[in-house]
């Protein structure tokens, strides 16, 4: 977990071509830019933007007037693209001379606004269109799929979502500040965890509330158990698109004991209650203890005999090697997180750095950026989080449910905190006005970066190919579109 | 090769639960029970702590349609009147069953039409719109090694053509209102729908959001509602067999 809190006022505030020279030269040093997001003020829009330097943030700011707007940053900085998009949704800056200004999420219109999304168009006599959904052929959400194809080969995939908007942030800001975990659960109820946990580190922030260490722990421990569930519905799911139905049955099952055991420890398969802000919803004691253990053992156990036969299926790694590939050099320029920058070489890792509930964890990379690699990376972290959750349950430490009341929050500060969810780090972007109000919500899952990702991916590939990259970046539809 | 999947098929062993009817998840936070009597005058704890207003006073009631199961009322409670158990079987034919006073369930009426048509065989469509993916999960785990939804003739199809029941999660976003239309559309009849999770029933966490737009399920009325946040595998599959009134 990364955090910072500042009060506003000392924050750096440029004019903005200060400021957005700022941002080249943090590129050119190589630093990594989080999120950038505006808020509408009465003399214009503040536009704020956070680079992680090590483990610690950097943010600056500048003030715009959205019609006037300002020159694009994407061309220089790809990684900015999708905030460079929200910012004109959402708020209506004008960004002058941006390569791809599409809608990201469709906000406060309604589905026939959806009918006239700017597709990319690629002519010729033998091209092709192939569009997939709303609805998909399965139980999942969401989202439409433009294949621009010349006969099998995908050239352009492009996707648009916006389908599960419910006005998350919007609701964010209607209640007491304090009681927003329920919300925050559902962000993304597949990261049920990472967002709450990002949601209440931020707000104990404003709130000058030290959390008691044993509360860290509780919910670094739900965190790897939701990695652990999550990867293995990913491996199931990928096995049942692949045909190897052994790896769908297993996975499958072995996810059941992983959300057991959460359930065992809140009462919840998703972590639901776990995590309250300044408090925490997890019991484990000497009985509990035991019945982890076992879990974990066989999770480990039987883990290893289906990733045995999995790997060395050669059905398996026909299907997977080389296949929907992102190179270490567009992950990183396209400012891809999680897992799927792992995947492709880039070591980002929130929990890394830091400080992980005082227990150090190992972060995995795999190097070659396809969905093989993207497999096997989750293979891994399963192994690594078992490790992890091995060790802490192995000491004597009880966990006991507490309950908290916040103070008053701070007036004018500005709180962040990074928490990496199974699929890629979680920023949740808090600030209170002068009466310690909450004023702005900014919520980013790693899904708002990663969709151009398996965009990208798919170039190349077959539309055959298509659910095996989906599921092998296993993106989420209502963490996008909040 | 054949060793290393025999050793899985080994390993694999028998996970299916044998008796869906009878089973309660342990540790499962499910159907609330109110014990009998008054509360203290004038105290309205659960009330206020509630994030989706689905407790009334006077006297004391639960909302299993909006109700997302988080235990805060049973924390703030000085009396102990509410408790979660971990009975996953609850679910109502009608919105109105879905409200649960002291020592009250939820019951499903068997439906004598519908359990003639499709008791041996029943296909379901999902259709999330603004589900979080917590019903998404949990309703494809029905159809896992565990709860092995298909043993009982009920299985999910990919077409609308081909259901006979339309199961919407989420709270029903503005821009999926089309969509869902249009699959309700595609089915033939006779067909129903079923609103799983808090979301679907009452909006949920998200009744009145912003992005939120209910009509559809103003005009058409579901057949069965099954509770949570997310509703139990559990849940879903006894409520489906309850309303055909398999044993």
């Amino acid at each position: 977990m990364i955090a910072l809190a500042s009060p506003t006022s000392e924050l750096e505030m440029l004019a903005i071509k200060p400021w957005a020279a700022r941002l080249v030269e943090r590129a050119n040093a190589g630093l990594r830019p989080i999120t950038m997001y505006g808020r509408r003020e009465e003399d214009g829009v503040v536009l704020t933007v956070v680079h992680q330097d090590g483990a610690r943030l950097q943010v600056s700011r500048t003030r715009v007037d959205p019609v006037h707007g300002y020159h694009e940053l994407t061309s220089s900085v790809p990684a900015l693209h999708c905030f460079e998009r929200e910012l004109h949704e959402q708020l209506g800056v004008r960004v002058a001379g941006h390569p791809w200004l599409k809608p990201v999420r469709f906000e406060d219109r309604d589905q026939a606004a959806m009918a006239t999304y700017p597709f990319y168009r690629v002519d010729g006599k033998e091209v092709h269109e192939v569009a997939v959904g709303p609805i998909h052929a399965g139980v999942i959400e969401p989202g439409a799929f433009r294949f621009m194809c010349f006969g099998e080969h995908v050239i352009h995939l492009e996707i648009q979502l916006g389908y599960q908007h419910r006005g998350v942030e919007a609701r964010l800001l209607e209640r007491d500040p304090r009681t927003l975990a329920p919300w925050c659960e559902t962000i993304a109820g597949d990261t049920t965890i990472a967002h709450t946990w990002a949601y209440a580190a931020a707000l104990e922030q404003l709130a000058g509330h030290p959390l008691d260490p044993h509360h860290e722990l509780a919910r670094a421990i739900m965190l790897e158990l939701e990695r652990i569930a999550m990867h293995l519905a990913g491996l199931s799911g990928l096995a049942a698109d692949l045909g190897f139905l052994p790896g769908a049955a297993t996975y499958g099952r072995l996810r059941t004991t992983a959300i057991n055991t959460s359930m065992r420890l809140c009462g919840s398969r998703f972590g639901r209650s776990a995590i309250r802000a300044g408090g925490s919803g997890v019991v484990l004691d000497d009985e509990l203890r035991a019945v982890v253990q076992a879990n974990l053992a066989l999770l480990r156990h039987d883990g290893a005999i289906i990733d045995e036969c999995f790997d060395s299926a050669r059905s398996v790694r026909h299907r997977l090697i080389g296949v929907g590939t992102v190179s270490t050099e567009l992950a990183t320029q396209l400012g891809l997180v999680g897992m799927a920058a792992r995947s492709a070489g880039v070591a980002i890792d929130a929990r890394t750095g830091g400080s992980y509930a005082r227990h150090a964890l190992a972060s995995c990379t795999q190097a070659t950026g396809d969905c093989w690699a993207r497999a096997q990376l989750r293979i891994a972290e399963i192994t690594a989080s078992l490790d992890w959750l091995e060790r802490v349950i192995a000491e004597p430490v009880t966990l006991h449910k507490a309950r908290s009341k916040l103070a008053a929050l701070a007036p004018s500060q500005l709180a962040i905190a990074v928490v990496e969810g199974w699929r890629g780090e979680v920023v949740h972007c808090l600030e209170t006005g002068p009466e310690g109000e909450l004023v702005h919500y900014k919520v980013q899952d790693p899904s708002l970066r990663n969709w151009m990702g398996l965009a990208m991916a798919v170039r190349g590939n077959q539309i055959s190919d298509f659910p095996i990259c989906n599921k092998s970046f296993d993106l989420s539809y209502c963490g996008h579109d909040l | 090769m054949m060793f290393k999947s025999l050793r899985v098929r080994l390993a694999q062993g028998k996970q299916v639960i044998p008796d869906v009817r009878a089973a309660k998840p342990l540790g499962f936070r499910g159907l609330p029970t109110i014990a009998a009597g008054e509360c203290a005058a004038g105290c309205t704890a659960c009330v206020e702590t509630c994030p989706t207003a689905a407790i009334r006073t006077d006297p004391l009631s639960i909302d299993l349609g909006r109700c997302i199961f988080c235990n805060e009322c049973v924390e703030v409670c000085p009396e102990d009147k509410i408790a979660l158990t971990p009975e996953p079987r609850m679910g109502a034919t009608s919105r109105e069953d879905l409200v649960v006073g002291a020592e009250q369930r939820a019951v499903i009426r068997a439906n004598a039409g519908l359990a003639r048509l499709f008791k041996r065989s029943l296909k379901l469509r999902q259709v999330s719109a603004g589900g979080c993916n917590g019903c998404e999960l949990e309703l494809n785990a029905t159809a896992n090694v565990n709860f092995d939804l298909q043993r009982f003739g009920i299985e999910w199809v990919a077409s609308p053509r081909h259901a006979d029941a339309l199961v919407i999660s989420g709270p029903l976003t503005r821009t999926m209102r089309e969509a869902v239309r249009l699959a309700w559309d595609a089915m033939p009849e006779p067909r129903f729908v079923v609103a799983v999770g808090a979301c679907a029933i009452s909006g949920g966490l998200y009744d009145g959001a912003r992005g939120v737009e209910r009509s559809f399920l103003d005009d058409v009325i579901p057949a069965l509602y099954v509770p949570g946040c997310p509703p139990h595998p559990l849940t879903f599959v006894n409520a489906i067999l309850d309303l055909l009134g398999v044993a």
